[in-house]
């Protein structure tokens, strides 16, 4: 049974395509405000979870969002034809379209991430890394979401643009009370913002605040050796 | 010229407008192969219809959407790319239609013929060209966001296999328009190149609609007016889709030497 405080409650969720099952009946619980980063081995099923809560892969079990859920979404990477004649402001203008919401709020989400008005003049296909993925983020942040799916957000990215990615995450969590749901290679950045961690690995399932979770022993356990990310958080 | 044949340009243009805006999108969904052949999947009614001596609109149009269907079940339930279904339904709609069509209706169902139009038939034409530019306009952002990314638009609330669904039904329909005086073989080609030729020149969706119609409604008037005063062909297609390539290889020439 779900308790009052959460968002998202996960019961015996499985996922499989064809006889490869990649998701085996797992359950947990997010609590709203919570920073839930989802970490595993590659091929562990991080992204499929994403997905599955999503709602775009078909999947068994439950997955019950609460009733005032509305989700944001920034994918792990997005093949964008270069030569297509789609400029961000087309972009955010027909997700805008879609859900029903002012034009006026593409200007607002272009500037909470940092994007400066000419920018969304330019072809999707032209941006930079750091600009493309700020877009993105702009993208999931029209329609006011209190949830944020993460995929890996800052994987193409240099240290700074990384940084200020989950700077800007961080703040999004703290001012306006949003739910993230992250999937993270960089246990360092796993320590530091996450309030809970979702170990995904086909030997173990565990869920915990990141202090008590992360132990060395644990890694090893996970990720099937030992781990130098231990030893670097922990400095 | 007689009325027939002043209803039969004014058809060609409605169908240039409608193609024009449809393969914008063919274009950047990158299905440009697979629609080509789209339009292959009329043969087979056509000719049945000419077997039966019934129009072979009626016909063309019941294969058209029966396959168009069929490409879309194909590509949701076995998980093929577009393209490979198409090429499946292709290959075999093709070649029923080369076995039952009669030898004399064959070059008029690939290639189109200069038959005169009726004010009925161009009434029902202007109705479908109209109804895709409604159905282009409304499905307009939503097929952006798909375009995009397929899990975006989903995320951002987007059917997007009941979009697919539509858009190649509207697609097909845009291929029927043209169907008689375009055949089955080039009816798409001028879906493809207008498109492809805006897109050289085109830095926003806005704009990329208005060159790809304006390069779409050029081609048919070459078409008519070429084969009116030089060719004098049985049918405009061949003229029409010669001069729309041409305006493709230049713009590629001009965007390269821009």
């Amino acid at each position: 049974m779900a308790s009052p405080n959460s968002i998202l409650s996960v019961e015996k969720l499985r996922v499989a395509f064809g006889r490869t099952v990649v998701i085996d009946g797992i359950s947990f619980e997010v609590r709203k405000g919570d920073c839930l980063a989802v970490i595993g081995p590659n091929g562990a099923g991080k992204t499929v979870l994403l997905k599955s809560l999503l709602g775009l892969v078909p999947h068994q079990g439950e997955i019950r969002w609460s009733a005032d859920t509305r989700l944001g979404y920034v994918p792990q990477k997005v093949a964008a034809d270069r030569q297509q004649p789609i400029r961000l402001a087309d972009l955010l203008a027909s997700k805008a379209a879609v859900q029903h919401l002012p034009y006026s709020d593409i200007f607002a989400v272009a500037a909470e991430v940092g994007l400066s008005p000419h920018v969304l003049n330019v072809s999707v296909g032209h941006l930079s890394g750091g600009q493309f993925q700020k877009a993105l983020i702009a993208f999931a942040l029209l329609g006011r979401p209190n949830v944020l799916l993460f995929d890996e957000p800052t994987a193409s990215l240099d240290e700074l643009a990384e940084e200020h990615t989950y700077d800007l995450l961080h703040r999004l969590q703290q001012e306006q009370g949003m739910t993230v749901i992250l999937v993270s290679h960089d246990l360092s950045v796993v320590y530091r913002y996450a309030t809970q961690v979702l170990c995904l690995s086909k030997a173990k399932l565990c869920m915990g605040p990141p202090k008590e979770l992360l132990t060395p022993a644990m890694l090893e356990e996970l990720y099937g050796g030992p781990s130098k990310f231990y030893r670097h958080i922990s400095q | 010229m007689h009325e027939g044949h002043i209803l039969l340009l004014f058809l060609a243009l409605c169908f240039a407008v409608a193609a024009g805006l449809i393969g914008c999108f063919a274009l950047m969904k990158r299905m440009l192969l697979a629609s080509d052949v789209i339009s292959h999947l009329a043969l087979p009614g056509l000719g049945v219809a000419f077997l039966m001596k019934v129009n072979p609109l009626y016909g063309g149009a019941i294969t058209l959407f029966l396959g168009t269907f069929l490409v879309w079940q194909l590509q949701k339930k076995t998980g093929l790319a577009t393209d490979a279904s198409i090429g499946v339904v292709f290959a075999a709609a093709l070649a029923i239609g080369a076995a039952v069509t009669p030898r004399d209706d064959l070059i008029d169902a690939l290639f189109g013929g200069l038959e005169s139009v009726s004010r009925l038939g161009f009434a029902l034409g202007a109705a479908a060209s109209v109804a895709v530019a409604i159905a282009v306009f409304l499905m307009k952002d939503r097929l952006t966001l798909s375009t995009f990314s397929t899990e975006l638009a989903a995320s951002s609330g987007v059917n997007v296999s009941r979009l697919d669904l539509v858009y190649l039904l509207v697609f097909s329909l845009t291929v029927l328009i043209g169907l008689r005086f375009m055949g089955a073989l080039l009816a798409s080609a001028l879906v493809i190149l207008p498109a492809a030729a805006a897109r050289q020149f085109a830095d926003r969706l806005s704009r990329f609609f208005v060159i790809s119609v304006v390069i779409s409604v050029a081609s048919i008037l070459a078409g008519f007016f070429f084969n009116t005063y030089l060719f004098h062909l049985s049918t405009i297609a061949p003229v029409t889709v010669m001069f729309a390539a041409l305006v493709f290889a230049g713009s590629l020439a001009a965007r390269r030497a821009w």
